[in-house]
């Protein structure tokens, strides 16, 4: 379905500027058995150097919840979530993939946010404005910063 | 919740007031929390010491405006707070209850909702704006008198619905974060989250002046701030969705000392 999914995706985005042209949208995204996802949500690698400004700002601010100790000159990381440190070891690029874009599909009920999704949700608002979200949500990463996320994390390795 | 647990301070205010800032959790807890603690104790040093001294809590200056207000004469029928209910001490215990059933509304209410039930039908004066520097002052006036005093709303009889729907709010996971309540205030209080400690999301404390905003807040606009963060629509100060989620959070509060206004940042 891959293949297909990317002409309805192009199209969405035309309308919405959700979804970039040639990536694969949020909906169509697929998870194997055990949240991993194989292929590349765009085709393009990743650019780590973004992925590691995604990690402290904007809509990822992973670090609110992980430690990494790779970015210690940041202050404040939070406790919620494992230490990041030797993720690339533990996991795969399409695990990380899949954790990045819905961790709730490997870890049922996880406090981690869902980066790349975009329905679903209760009472969606505009993003941090307390009113109610206006038309097609946007996912909380582009397919390409999740990318880019995953390039960094795949930088984390311990051995 | 191991790792940074609330620190070990006692607090007492004045050199006299006694707060407990850690009891067993009540019984509807059960399977929850063990223990619950004050937002008091997750706070630092500093921030923990400016609520200790009533000439250093800033809070305390909306106490002397309601008391002020207390004894006006306002709306149309010549009374003021003082002339139904005497002194303010005489309200001791009062706030410790809230919010609680109105069998003659028919309905249960926050004590801004029973203040402006005194206004507007005792007094025929305007009702103060939910929230605002009138309302948290005067709940504030109404707290610090109770200060000391263990947290005890009723949740059974006529209340229950109003719980159950204030509990259900409590675990919905709001927002395109889809973080509730129990998120962060139950399975990871004592954690950090960026550069905040999280603590219970007590509201004895309630009004609470923030280092952060310098000013008193009530319990709906910090709920609707904590509702925004998971980017969610909120809800609006004084909705039944808010009055019900106060009701139940509360109740989490039960034995917990009565701090208000106390201090957080
Ligand atoms: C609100 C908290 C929160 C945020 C924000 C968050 N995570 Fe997570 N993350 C978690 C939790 C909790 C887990 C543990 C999974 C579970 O629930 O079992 C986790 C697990 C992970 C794991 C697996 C780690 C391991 O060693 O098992 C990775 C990788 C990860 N997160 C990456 C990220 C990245 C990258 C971001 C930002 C784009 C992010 N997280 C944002 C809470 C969060
Ligand atoms: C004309 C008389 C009158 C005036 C004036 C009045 N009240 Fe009341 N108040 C009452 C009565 C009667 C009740 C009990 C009614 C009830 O329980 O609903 C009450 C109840 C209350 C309660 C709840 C007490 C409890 O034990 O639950 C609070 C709090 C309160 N008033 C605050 C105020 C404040 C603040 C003002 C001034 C802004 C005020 N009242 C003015 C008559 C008055
Ligand atoms: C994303 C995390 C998060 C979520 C979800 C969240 N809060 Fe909070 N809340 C915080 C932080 C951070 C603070 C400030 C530090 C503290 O006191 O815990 C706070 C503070 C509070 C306080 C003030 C406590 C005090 O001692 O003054 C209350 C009350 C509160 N939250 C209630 C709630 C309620 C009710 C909900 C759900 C509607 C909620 N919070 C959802 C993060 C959150």
């Amino acid at each position: 379905m891959g293949r297909f999914a990317l002409g309805i995706a192009a199209t969405f985005a035309a309308a919405t500027m959700a979804v970039a042209e040639g990536a694969i949208a949020p909906g169509d995204v697929e998870y194997d058995e055990y949240g991993a996802v194989a292929a590349s949500l765009t085709g393009v690698a990743g650019d780590a150097e973004n992925g590691k400004l995604l990690m402290n700002k904007g809509a990822g601010n992973c670090i609110a919840c992980h430690a990494v100790s790779a970015l210690s000159e940041l202050s404040f990381h939070g406790e919620i979530g494992p230490m990041l440190d030797g993720v690339a070891d533990r996991w795969t690029e399409a695990d990380l993939r899949g954790i990045v874009a819905n961790a709730k599909v490997m870890f049922d009920g996880t406090m981690m946010p869902s980066f790349y999704k975009t329905t679903g949700y209760t009472r969606p608002g505009d993003a941090y404005t307390g009113k109610a979200a206006q038309g097609e949500l946007a996912p909380l990463l582009t397919a390409q910063e999740v990318e880019d996320v995953v390039a960094y994390l795949m930088t984390l390795k311990e051995t | 919740p191991a790792m940074a647990d609330p620190d070990a301070d006692a607090l007492v205010v004045n050199g006299e007031i006694e707060m407990v800032t850690e009891a067993s959790a009540p019984a509807h807890l059960e399977g929850a929390l063990k223990t619950v603690y004050s937002g008091w104790r997750f706070r630092s040093d500093e921030t923990q010491a400016v609520q200790m001294d009533d000439f250093d809590n800033p809070g305390m200056l909306g106490v002397e405006v309601a008391l002020d207000a207390w004894t006006e004469v306002a709306g149309t029928e010549g009374e003021s707070c003082a002339s139904c209910h005497g002194s303010p001490e005489e309200m001791a215990g009062v706030s410790a209850t809230y919010p609680k059933w109105d069998a003659a509304a028919g309905e249960v209410q926050t004590l801004t909702m029973q203040m402006n039930e005194c206004r507007t039908e005792r007094m025929g004066a305007e009702p103060y704006a939910y929230d605002k520097g009138d309302a948290i002052n005067m709940t504030a006036l109404l707290t610090s008198v109770s200060r000391g005093m263990p947290m005890s709303v009723a949740i059974d009889g006529p209340a229950a619905e109003t719980w159950e729907m204030g509990k259900e709010l409590y675990y919905t996971r709001f927002g395109q974060l889809e973080l509730s309540c129990a998120n962060c205030h139950e399975d990871n209080y004592g954690m950090m989250i960026r550069a905040d400690h999280l603590s219970q999301g007590q509201i004895n404390g309630f009004p609470t002046y923030r280092l952060k905003n310098t000013k008193l807040n009530g319990v709906h606009s910090r709920f609707k701030g904590c509702i925004r963060d998971t980017r969610a629509e909120t809800f609006a100060p004084g909705s039944p969705e808010l009055i019900a989620l106060e009701l139940y959070v509360a109740s989490r509060s039960n034995g917990l000392s009565v701090e208000g206004p106390s201090v957080r940042n």
